[in-house]
């Protein structure tokens, strides 16, 4: 077995950021959890998901990374502290975050993370990702000659857009009926008349 | 490596040219807008001088200014939660000068050439809502949390429209990247003739006009300035800011309009890019292009800051109808459009 460091697909820095950002992570993960302020709760929240929009960087994932920033930091994170400041902005600590199934939630979450952990390793297990395979000039054909592709990085977000409109095309629609649905729910809920 | 006039340059060494070339130039140009707009311009359109005294014409006025918030007391409320009011300034700031990082003002002239480029622009943007929130929650003053809500329900309520609108222009482009959409307008042709090539004002006008109100909206200026209606809630979120963090924000401010304006300029005016059946070289774009794309965005704030000073503040009513009921609207109408054509044609 040869070692890990030593393996030609072994991406150092990419590991070595990934190592120091999952310990920035992890801490903050954990003070959503254990902070005494809900507006700072959210705001370790922001820590977690910007990590997790850099792991998508790590692993070349571009546009999946523009997105996590754009839609969970952007906008639901900015929805949360909405919601936290239109009802009640507490400065300081309140003493009724807190609840008594903190093991329960332990438990769930160590459950999580076993299911998921085997779940991807037996899926991909040896698997490597193959980043080259997209930094090659991508030839636009509807465009034609107008627009040159080449090295302009573009080509993974083609190849993510051509797996969600054609492989994952069903999954897709269902989740926009989903949350059209889950839209109309609410103004059902919100309307008074 | 990369090579500049014949000199190889380490990563780490084209990083940090690129990095301090990027600022200079921003600063420069939030500066000179300040300057141009909001001392000047105005000042003509109230029939005043504006500042006079510091240097030929008050132009080192806004020296004096930086100079003055430099040494003012950095004062913070009794209950106010020091550490995030300290961290919101450097929240917006960031967003701010994050979004200059992939606007290309030559062919070879781009801090980085992401491939997502205007997608990265849209996300970063976004960004500053968090620092506001953080703002006007940390003041511990209700006139700053009311600014700092006004201010979320805002810019959440017209970043779609903008999304929208731009998402006409990646249809016509066919890419996300900058540089592919600033060759796209050189190279492209409106109805066969490419005297012009194909500036995406002319075939893309409705996008250019929905992106132009929600970047007057996202910018916060009248009419879109609830957040910090001095009328009605003192400064906002601003309001318990002095010294060097108001300062943050003023850069900010500013330095915001020039980024969405050089956006612009690049989305719709053809950003550093002359038409290619000119026959200009890479070599004669990289000087004259920063200038171009330096000029049309400083035109493009123009046109913001003449807005901001001829129009009263709408009512937070009217500017959530304007934003769902007129603009997404229309925003969607023209995707569809933009696509039917790009297939037909």
């Amino acid at each position: 077995m040869t070692p890990l460091l030593a393996a030609t697909t072994f991406d150092v820095p990419g590991n070595v950021v990934f190592a120091v950002l999952a310990v920035f992570m992890v801490v903050a993960a954990i003070r959503v959890v254990t902070t005494r302020n809900i507006v700072h709760a959210a705001l370790w929240l922001v820590v977690v998901l910007g990590g997790n929009a850099i792991v998508y960087l790590i692993l070349q994932a571009e546009f999946v990374a523009m997105t996590q920033l754009l839609v969970y930091i952007g906008a639901i994170i900015v929805l949360f502290l909405f919601g936290i400041m239109l009802t009640r902005a507490p400065l300081g600590t309140s003493d009724d975050l807190d609840n008594n199934q903190r093991w329960l939630g332990a438990i769930v979450g160590v459950l999580l993370l076993l299911v998921i952990g085997f779940a991807v390793t037996r899926t991909w297990g040896d698997d490597r990702l193959d980043f080259a395979a997209y930094d090659l000039p991508v030839a636009d054909e509807t465009a034609g000659a107008v627009v040159e592709l080449g090295g302009s990085g573009n080509g993974r977000t083609q190849a993510l857009a051509n797996s969600i409109f054609s492989d994952y095309l069903i999954p897709f629609e269902v989740v926009s009926v989903l949350l059209t649905g889950a839209l109309i729910g609410a103004i059902v809920l919100a309307r008074r008349d | 490596m990369t090579s500049l006039l014949g000199l190889e340059l380490a990563y780490w060494q084209s990083t940090l040219i690129r990095v301090l070339a990027g600022l200079v130039a921003v600063l420069l140009l939030t500066g000179g807008v300040v300057y141009l707009y909001l001392f000047k311009f105005v000042s003509f359109m109230q029939s005043r001088l504006g500042p006079m005294e510091a240097g030929p014409y008050g132009s080192l006025q806004l020296l004096a200014e930086v100079g003055k918030w430099l040494q003012k007391e950095d004062i913070h409320t009794e209950d106010s939660d020091r550490l995030i009011f300290g961290l919101a300034p450097a929240v917006v700031l960031s967003s701010t000068f994050l979004m200059f990082v992939v606007i290309p003002a030559g062919p070879d002239l781009v801090i980085a050439n992401l491939g997502t480029g205007i997608y990265y622009v849209l996300a970063v943007s976004a960004l500053s809502v968090l620092g506001i929130l953080m703002a006007g929650w940390a003041s511990a003053n209700k006139y700053a949390l009311m600014g700092a809500l006004r201010a979320g329900g805002q810019l959440i309520a017209y970043e779609l429209p903008m999304v929208l609108a731009v998402l006409g222009v990646v249809i016509m482009a066919g890419s996300l990247n900058l540089q592919d959409i600033v060759q796209a307008q050189a190279t492209g042709e409106i109805f066969g003739i490419s005297a012009i090539g194909n500036p995406f004002i002319l075939t893309q006008f409705v996008a250019f006009a929905v992106f132009m109100i929600a970047v007057q909206a996202e910018l916060t200026q009248t009419p879109f300035d609830m957040p910090i209606a001095e009328s009605e809630l003192v400064a906002g979120y601003q309001v318990e800011y002095s010294g060097i963090r108001f300062l943050v924000y003023f850069i900010s401010e500013f330095a915001t309009a020039v980024a969405f304006a050089a956006v612009a300029s690049t989305l719709f005016l053809g950003g550093w890019a002359l038409p290619a059946s000119w026959g200009l070289s890479d070599g004669v774009m990289n000087v004259v292009g920063p200038i171009l794309v330096a000029t049309k965005a400083v035109l493009l704030v123009g046109v913001v800051f003449w807005t901001r000073f001829s129009f009263p503040r709408f009512r937070e009513d009217q500017l959530q109808r304007l934003a769902w009921k007129v603009l997404i609207p229309i925003a969607l109408a023209n995707i569809l459009l933009t696509a039917v054509f790009k297939v037909a044609f």
